[in-house]
């Protein structure tokens, strides 16, 4: 299955502040209730983003028109806790989001994410702060995550190393970010395993 | 150098080594739910493909279910839903424990009663408490949906291997202390992102006393703690629990066991961190912010702000008070609650209900509390009948349901209402979880649940039920 290398990806980008936004925060359990995962992108961050009393908008960032059509998400540490719902990145993607930047992530999430071909990489705190400082003093900047060489710059002149696990920045950038195709050709490999094992 | 049971049962599952580096793990156990599954069985028919070891996967019916006339819910998504697994189950050969099959219940509940969990075995589901089943000694994780698709299609994952950290809670647990506090107290310390890379493997006299289902408690909780899986290694409890159970095959019973022991960790295994816990430390644990990291001892006050070492974490506390409605440097016992939930995959089994049902006589819910009782499977259900503890829980107020997640992540029609304050039983206080967008969660043992219910506010189950003697824990 040939599938397409995510060497880079590139757009405006916008932070969701605060440590630990778990997976109900990013999708609520109520929009779960489906059988496929279309239409969750406009549940993404539903409960911040409106008062659930008067369903009016919040002062959340991404209800901020200077912020609107985002495509990377900036946060601080560990981002995607909680739950290992796909719903999360699924609806993420949806909303129109393309990648990652944050201090740290839950693994499930990373994984998750990584299978969509949404890349996740970790900067330092000092430099998650000032990408911030740099997309809230200008909106229009452009953020570049370079997946092959591990850095995000700006078009603003910010320029840091990014990290990843190599397995996964591996699967992104030779796209094998879907391992499908690879687990299935190891069948005999597969079927040998599992005469080996008691249980099965 | 040894090995511990992390390292035996991942080099024991290893296919192969993946182009990308990975390894390729062999999932012997697959157990799916009605939530995560469905958009795995339309990738596979999407794909052409079909269920590559269909006795290896099993299915319940958990999230979604109603705990009040369970069988028709009212909700047309949620009866979608079932009718989903109920066709996937028929379509692609999968065992399937529906809701007439009188073994219906939360999935990590189901798993162990069943014997499907064993020692030695790797073990995914699309539900991140799957490490609950680590209590045996499996290797055992939560995967997404595209992975589920994976395990389906392959009977394996992509995946890095984890490093352990051994974290060994030594000495007695004071009366009124659970295994529910242990892990809490295990979380607080550590921190809700303190796992992230590490697989936990629990140790110690006080998890070597523990039964079965308080290691299951303890086990539960690693993702809230950022580790992907939790185990416990397999000893004497682990082998009389699953003995006789319908998926262990008795033929060669000692064999088993012995294959079984076999992979407990060596005595000089490597450790990549080892954490040390004096069980004296620990007190009845309660949850007051927005994170399962936020937890104090019932006697502490809630952490004020301006006391805090960094910015971040002064951010952090002035976020959750302000969520949970709560004021800082104020004591979190008295605090006024609204509804009371003992269940969940964390704390809805039999001994936890016991244990419950052995206070709470002669004392009466209090008056505007809501308080709700959810067996975690039909079994753990029928089994409370058989032991009179219904009529016990009815009798001082509580109402007495069906089984399923219930109220822990309100799929069903359990939920918070408005800014509700709920004692809960359950494993998670995220902003929302309950069901309602301010609704606010307080996480305890199930007897401190009670204790909540009854007075009616946060209080300390030690001195309302006189906890002297050595509880749990003997």
């Amino acid at each position: 299955m040939a599938l397409e290398p995510v060497l880079n990806v590139t757009g405006r980008a916008v932070f969701i502040p605060g440590a630990d936004i778990d997976t109900d925060r990013i999708i609520p359990a109520r929009f779960m209730k489906c059988v496929t995962f279309d239409g969750l992108g406009e549940f993404a961050f539903y409960d911040v983003r409106f008062n659930s009393e008067t369903g009016e908008k919040t002062d959340h960032p991404l209800n901020d028109p200077r912020f609107a059509g985002a495509s990377i998400l900036v946060a601080g540490v560990n981002f995607g806790c909680g739950s290992s719902r796909e719903h999360a990145p699924q609806s993420l993607r949806k909303y129109g989001f393309n990648g990652v930047i944050a201090e740290s992530f839950a693994e499930i999430f990373f994984g998750n994410s990584t299978t969509l071909a949404m890349p996740c990489v970790i900067a330092t705190a000092a430099d998650v702060v000032k990408l911030r400082d740099a997309i809230e003093a200008d909106p229009s900047t452009e953020v570049t995550i370079d997946v092959e060489n591990l850095r995000v710059r700006t078009s603003g002149g910010l320029d840091f190393p990014v990290t990843m696990p190599d397995s996964a920045r591996e699967a992104l950038v030779s796209g094998r970010w879907d391992p499908i195709q690879e687990l299935l050709d190891n069948d005999a490999a597969i079927e040998a395993k599992a005469r080996e094992l008691h249980y099965v | 150098m040894g090995k511990s049971l992390f390292q035996k049962v991942w080099d024991a599952h290893t296919v192969g080594t993946l182009a990308d580096g990975r390894t390729q793990l062999f999932i012997g156990t697959h157990l799916i739910h009605e939530v995560t599954s469905p958009q795995a069985f339309g990738m596979l028919r999407d794909l052409g493909l079909k269920v590559k070891f269909p006795q290896r996967t099993f299915a319940t019916v958990d999230h979604i279910v109603p705990t009040i006339d369970q069988d028709a819910p009212q909700d047309p998504l949620a009866a979608e839903m079932m009718q989903a697994l109920r066709k996937n189950a028929d379509d692609f050969g999968v065992t399937y424990f529906d809701l007439a099959s009188g073994k219906q219940g939360i999935v990590h509940v189901v798993g162990p009663e069943q014997g499907i969990t064993q020692p030695g075995t790797t073990i995914a589901c699309g539900d991140s408490h799957t490490a609950t089943h680590g209590a045996f000694g499996a290797i055992a994780f939560g995967i997404g949906t595209t992975q589920v698709r994976d395990v389906l299609a392959s009977q394996t994952l992509a995946l890095e291997a984890l490093k352990v950290r051994r974290i060994e809670v030594n000495g007695d647990l004071r009366p009124g202390v659970y295994a529910k506090d242990v892990i809490l107290h295990i979380i607080r310390l550590l921190g809700a992102k303190g796992g992230i890379g590490y697989g936990y493997e629990y140790a110690g006299d006080v998890i070597d006393r523990m039964s079965m289902e308080e290691r299951m408690t303890v086990c539960n909780m690693s993702i809230e703690g950022g580790a992907r899986c939790g185990y416990v290694n397999p000893d004497a409890k682990t082998v009389a629990y699953l003995k006789g159970r319908p998926y262990v095959d008795m033929t060669d019973f000692d064999a088993t066991t012995a294959r079984w022991l076999s992979f407990a960790s060596d005595p000089d295994a490597h450790y990549d961190d080892i954490v040390r816990i004096n069980a004296a430390d620990i007190e009845p644990t309660v949850t007051w912010g927005i994170s399962p990291d936020h937890g104090i001892s019932i006697s502490e006050n809630i952490p004020d702000p301006a006391k805090a070492a960094t910015p971040l974490e002064k951010a952090s506390i002035e976020e959750a008070l302000a969520y949970m409605k709560l004021d800082a440097g104020t004591p979190i016992k008295g605090v006024k609650i609204d509804v009371a939930f003992i269940g969940s995959c964390t704390n809805g089994r039999i001994s936890d209900f016991r244990e419950v049902a052995k206070y709470i006589q002669g004392h009466k819910v209090a008056p505007g509390v809501k308080a709700i009782v959810v067996p975690g499977s039909q079994i753990v259900a029928i089994q409370c009948e058989q032991e009179g503890l219904p009529k016990i829980f009815t009798d001082a107020g509580f109402e007495w349901r069906g089984a399923g997640c219930s109220m822990c992540l309100a799929m069903n029609p359990d939920k918070l209402i408005g800014d509700q304050l709920c004692a809960s039983s359950s494993n998670r206080n995220f902003k929302g979880r309950q069901g309602s967008p301010t609704g606010r969660t307080v996480l305890m043992s199930p007897v401190m649940v009670a204790a909540a219910a009854i007075n009616g506010c946060i209080s300390d189950a030690r001195e309302l039920f006189h906890l002297e003697k050595p509880a749990a824990v003997a």
